[in-house]
């Protein structure tokens, strides 16, 4: 270093540009074998983290925000996938196939969480990671398989949006329950901030015309600011309820419609991948990856009897829509992936340190089935043709 | 008239499908960011997707001509815009219809459905704000104002044909 002796500020940059770099290079890779590129997010995240190949030194305040910024972003983008007739929609129309989902895929995670004789909180959050399906990658799977048209697709997307919608009650319940106290703190805590919740949503629904109406704006900056404030703000001003900031951004997303919909797409979309890239690797980077192989047996497992109750699910209300069974085995497929909201749930975990096996147990998790689902979905389809000619041959035969 | 079935896709778009005189399904879905993709059905598994074309708005609006189209029908999905509970949409009088050379007050589609014919287009020429006694003919478009689901009911009565 003859120029200068490295400060602060050259060190920050060298490592984001780095770890940026890495990440780049890894979607790539994802992107040529077909597979999501969260799980190799989070394996980044492992080897530059605590006790990883190379550990970080200064750029981990910055990740550690970007991570906050990026869940944030995440929701508000899924909330803005989102109209409010879509979601009371599928709420009236999708009911019972929600209730199977949660009972069938929640009901695993809380179970193996009591078994290993968690605090009932964790175990309450490892049921909120195996129940919650990843809306981003299936929604890739579907556009990739050339799936979206499909008879089952309705009954995948509404099973997803019930999903969503269950988790905007979800969270802001963790978030109470994991403040602790006596029961009524916990009690009053919980419906402060679930009215809250119930309260923004209906507003949402009801005014997000108007409110649209008064955010968008034709500049794309302009836009840009309008919108990034405005989920921030609205997602401190939930954290502070303890609603889950998250719940906050998601809401705003709902509200928004019309042509400041499609306009915050397009801006927020490449913020969005950048945060949230920053988002997995962060989860990766807080989890020692020598604790990850203990955890290893027990994540398999759980992913094997997580995916056939997806499997269970999917094919359950793919049948109640009256499809054939070749289109409820891909419904059940691919509902398999979870990925991005199962690391939200993991990341309150973490944060709060309640459990400390729930970090690289749900870290092993979601990369198996990060990894395993878009590969199921894949043969579902292929699986089901096989079966029908061999069925066809038969019945030619006799 | 062909039957569509429309299917809200949350978080995509709308799909709309119909089967052909062949016996083969076809389907538009239309994404809200605007691509259009056109799917054709498996014969054996008729819940599958064999074919599907993904195209630009502004491919869409090339093929649309190509097979014909009015501009009018193919916007529908655009047009229908609600405001505050209030729709607005294009509904054609299909020479099939009971109502093609019958008069606005014949239908009675304001006391029926509660929806108001604003305006017809016939040809090019519009024809905004008819009076009741105002003659429709096949192939015209009348522009309806109502509820989403009385524009829903309105188009049933329209399309409706003599019995």
């Amino acid at each position: 270093m003859i120029l200068a002796a490295p400060t602060g500020a050259a060190t920050l940059l060298t490592e984001l540009g780095a770890i940026l770099v890495a990440l780049a290079l890894l979607g790539r890779l994802a992107a040529r074998f077909g597979i999501s590129s969260i799980p190799l997010y989070l394996l980044a995240g492992l080897a530059v983290g605590n006790g990883g190949v190379v550990e970080l030194v200064t750029a981990q305040d910055f990740i550690e925000t970007g991570a906050q910024i990026g869940v944030i972003l995440l929701l508000l983008l899924l909330g803005l996938e989102y109209t409010g007739d879509e979601l009371t929609a599928a709420l009236r129309h999708h009911s019972p196939a929600g209730a199977v989902d949660l009972v069938l895929n929640f009901t695993p995670g809380l179970v193996l969480g009591l078994i290993l004789g968690w605090d009932i909180r964790a175990a309450l959050l490892l049921g909120g990671i195996t129940y919650i399906s990843s809306s981003g990658i299936i929604a890739r799977v579907l556009t990739d398989l050339g799936n979206t048209g499909n008879r089952e697709t309705p009954v995948v997307l509404a099973v997803l949006v019930t999903e969503d919608l269950v988790m905007a009650l979800y969270l802001p319940l963790m978030a109470g329950l994991l403040i602790g106290g006596d029961a009524f703190d916990i009690g009053v805590e919980i419906a402060v901030a679930v009215t809250a919740v119930v309260v923004a949503l209906g507003l949402a629904i009801k005014f997000g015309n108007r409110i649209s109406a008064i955010v968008f704006n034709r500049s794309d900056e302009n836009l840009l600011l309008s919108l990034l404030g405005l989920a921030l703000l609205v997602a401190g001003i939930a954290e502070r309820l303890q609603a889950s900031a998250a719940v906050g951004a998601f809401l705003v997303g709902i509200a928004l419609n019309g042509p400041a919909e499609r306009a915050a797409r397009n801006v927020l979309g490449p913020l969005r991948d950048l945060f949230a890239a920053m988002f997995f690797a962060f989860f990766g980077l807080q989890i020692n990856p020598a604790d990850l192989p203990p955890t290893l047996a027990v994540a398999l497992a759980l992913a094997v009897v997580t995916a056939a109750t997806k499997l269970a699910t999917g094919w359950w209300s793919a049948r109640q829509a009256g499809i054939d069974w070749p289109g409820r085995l891909r419904a059940g497929a691919t509902l398999v992936a979870r990925g991005e909201f199962s690391i939200v749930i993991a990341g309150i975990a973490v944060a709060d340190g309640i459990e400390a096996d729930l970090g690289p147990l749900a870290a092993a998790y979601v990369l198996t089935l990060a990894i395993c689902g878009p590969l199921l979905a894949r043969a579902a389809d292929p699986l089901a043709r096989r079966i029908n000619t061999r069925d066809k041959r038969a019945r030619a035969a006799t | 008239m062909t039957d569509i079935n429309e299917t809200r896709l949350p978080g995509v778009g709308t799909l709309h499908d119909f089967v052909c005189q062949s016996g083969e399904r076809i389907g538009v879905i239309s994404h809200h960011a605007g691509r259009r993709e056109i799917v054709l059905y498996d014969a054996d598994d008729p819940d599958r997707v064999s074919e599907c074309t993904s195209m630009t708005p502004d491919e869409a609006h090339v093929l649309a001509d190509l097979l014909g189209g009015t501009s009018v029908t193919e916007r529908l999905h655009d047009l229908r815009q609600e405001i505050a509970g209030l729709a607005i949409d294009w509904l054609p009088i299909s020479p099939q219809s009971a109502y093609a050379g019958k008069t606005i007050a014949d239908t009675a589609l304001r006391t029926r459905t509660g929806v108001t014919i604003v305006a017809l287009v016939r040809g090019d020429q519009p024809i905004p704000a008819p009076g009741p006694d105002a003659d429709l003919f096949a192939d015209d478009t009348a522009v309806v104002v109502g509820t989403a689901a009385g524009i829903d009911a309105a188009a049933r009565l329209l399309s409706a044909p003599a019995t």
